[in-house]
């Protein structure tokens, strides 16, 4: 049974002049249960909005996404945040770590929405992530590296069923990203929760054994290069 | 919950600085609401209602207020004297339980002399069930010698011990080139009474009328008292007479006959009626002291608002990160008011520091100039009507703010901005 179940789904904006545009199209797109799965596509594609549709933050114009069964679209914002806190993790290109709470404590914030705060287990995985020591330290005083591990390690303390990963590694150089990479893969792992990657890197993308271009599954982006 | 109050204790944190500015804002305009009603309580109960020991004042025809403010309260100048056989008259009624005469005229370093029997001593009763006492190691004075009392609040003001003399000043301010020859030797200190009566030197009656340069008229006629020779009823005067009635109708049977019918004499009674008068003529003193208070808290509120309000366009993004992980919109309008709120309630906290200083430096004021003694722990229902007004106001205040982030975009807000 899939984790994320997509049809038909689009999203549009209105430009300036009012004109709508059409930036999302999926006709179908699923992710199993502990599947990790990698989307390529260039900047401005669409993939942060797809992301965002996924997560809940964003209501699509039309479309279904199911999310471990539960249908996430036509719901409100409330329960879509809800359903976001419950089962989704996300990590960020910017890590978007809050600057005035600790590590300990972002990762804490990653649970407090959903099924509560559980600092057992906040501190078993930023022991994972290598940062024992540093569970203590706001995010100024860590290193990128480190605190993109806080970010995963925030991403996954709720148990999540789907972690959304948004260029992920785009903030790091290319022996860092390596590691940032494999440890998101071997935590989603550890932890039974799927993997929905974007990347524009194609470096990335090779390491996933199913991956796809963005323009394979968004119609919208396919019609605009052809 | 928890997590709200993670994001309300660190939120208080980072922007510290405005946090504390905040706090001190809100804390002095509780401590001056508090102050304000407090001391406006106290002072009219201490001048209206306050139990002084007597009923009435009997003294020179004229204001009632001036009458009281002189004897009961030893702050204004006598209006007068009425002739010693009036103060035996009131003393000789049946339904007068105690009658005590004043004179006055005199100071001792600006602290008024008064002139007394030994009845204050032995009769009268301050409050119920509690008369003059003096402290250990000294006793009343002897009404035939030339002998002082002192009250506490006189004694430990000019560091005056028992044994010590003490030099009247002609006058009731002090003036040092009209000081008196004659010497009286201090035989007691009373015990604090925390009323007026402290601010009191208490000597014999007679050392009054025989203070160098006074002069008697209680016949019309000039009188000068000469040492060795007994002064006759007839020349002696008194300021006033300090008047216990047996039940409370006798009052208005003297009020009658003294202010409606009687040309002599005047009857302030009831004391604390008189006093309420003088309240309520300066009653408006009083409003703008509570409207000032309203508008310091006012814009105490306003300041809570424009310190939250200013951080939310910074913490924009903070907010959106906590959407993305799954915060609800209430969650945040949640945490924003209950910010706000938590900074009017320490701040209320706080207050009381200052409601403390403010209190102690008016009850000092209050102490010296009149001898009422303001209580820094009275309760008054204001104490608890503030912190909660108080947190009210900062609630209504974090709305702005509250539906600011409430409005947050997420997707819009969670990228950096540069």
């Amino acid at each position: 049974m899939p984790i994320l179940d997509i049809k038909d789904l689009k999203k549009g904006y209105a430009d300036p002049e009012g004109v709508r545009s059409l930036v999302v199209d999926v006709p179908a797109f699923s992710v199993d249960a502990g599947q990790q799965v990698a989307l390529r596509g260039s900047s401005g594609c669409g993939k942060t909005t797809f992301l965002n549709l996924v997560a809940g933050i964003l209501q699509a114009d039309s479309g279904v996404i199911t999310i471990d069964g539960e249908i996430l679209t036509g719901r409100s914002e409330s329960v879509r945040d809800k359903l976001r806190a419950r089962h989704m993790g996300y990590v960020f290109q910017t890590f978007n770590l809050l600057q005035g709470y600790t590590a300990l404590e972002n990762v804490l914030l990653g649970m407090m929405f959903g099924k509560g705060a559980d600092t057992e287990r906040a501190k078993a995985l930023l022991e994972r992530v290598g940062l024992a020591e540093r569970m203590h330290y706001r995010p100024r005083a860590l290193s990128v590296g480190q605190q993109q591990r806080v970010a995963v390690a925030r991403a996954l303390a709720n148990h999540p069923k789907l972690v959304l990963a948004d260029e992920p590694t785009g903030n790091l150089d290319h022996h860092h990203a390596d590691t940032a990479l494999r440890l998101i893969r071997e935590i989603c792992s550890e932890n039974g929760a799927a993997l929905l990657l974007v990347s524009h890197d194609p470096k990335i993308l090779d390491q996933f054994d199913t991956h796809f271009d963005f323009a394979d599954i968004n119609r919208r982006v396919r019609e605009s290069a052809q | 919950m928890g997590g709200i109050f993670l994001l309300v204790r660190r939120s208080l944190r980072q922007h510290a600085f405005s946090t504390v500015a905040t706090v001190v804002a809100v804390a002095l305009s509780a401590g001056l609401v508090m102050s304000v009603f407090s001391i406006q309580y106290q002072a009219r109960r201490a001048f209206t209602g306050g139990d002084v020991g007597f009923d009435a004042v009997l003294g020179a025809r004229g204001s009632q207020l001036q009458l009281v403010l002189n004897a009961v309260f030893h702050l204004e100048t006598s209006p007068g004297n009425i002739p010693w056989s009036l103060y035996q008259a009131i003393k000789s009624e049946p339904m007068v339980k105690l009658a005590i005469p004043y004179a006055t005229g005199d100071n001792y370093y600006g602290f008024r002399i008064v002139g007394t029997t030994g009845e204050l001593f032995t009769d009268f009763e301050y409050e119920k069930g509690k008369k003059l006492q003096v402290a250990p190691g000294g006793r009343f004075f002897d009404d035939t010698h030339r002998e002082a009392v002192l009250g506490s609040f006189v004694a430990q003001k000019l560091g005056t011990k028992i044994g010590d003399v003490v030099h009247p000043y002609h006058g009731l301010v002090f003036d040092e080139a009209s000081k008196h020859n004659e010497e009286y030797v201090v035989t007691g200190i009373l015990e604090p009474t925390n009323t007026p009566m402290d601010r009191v030197v208490w000597i014999p009656i007679e050392g009054i009328y025989r203070m160098q340069g006074h002069v008697l008229r209680g016949t019309g006629e000039v009188y000068e008292a000469q040492a060795g020779q007994s002064i006759p009823d007839e020349n002696k005067e008194v300021s006033a007479v300090m008047i216990k009635f047996r039940n409370p109708t006798a009052g208005f049977t003297f009020d009658q006959t003294i202010n409606r019918q009687g040309k002599v004499a005047t009857l302030a009674y009831p004391i604390g009626k008189v006093m309420l008068e003088l309240f309520e003529k300066v009653g408006w003193v009083n409003r703008v002291f509570e409207l000032v208070a309203y508008l310091v808290v006012l814009v105490s509120t306003a300041a809570i608002l424009a310190s939250i309000y200013n951080t939310i366009n910074e913490r924009r993004r903070e907010f959106a990160i906590l959407r993305a992980l799954g915060a609800r919109r209430r969650t945040v309008l949640t945490a924003i008011i209950l910010e706000s709120t938590a900074i009017a309630f320490i701040g209320s906290l706080v207050g009381y520091l200052f409601y403390a200083a403010i209190l102690t430096g008016a009850a000092i004021a209050v102490r010296q100039a009149t001898g009422v003694v303001l209580d820094v722990f009275a309760w008054h229902p204001v104490l608890l009507l503030t912190p909660i007004g108080m947190s009210l106001l900062g609630a209504f205040a974090g709305l702005a703010p509250a539906y600011k982030a409430y409005s947050t975009d997420v997707a819009q807000n969670l990228t950096p901005q540069s």
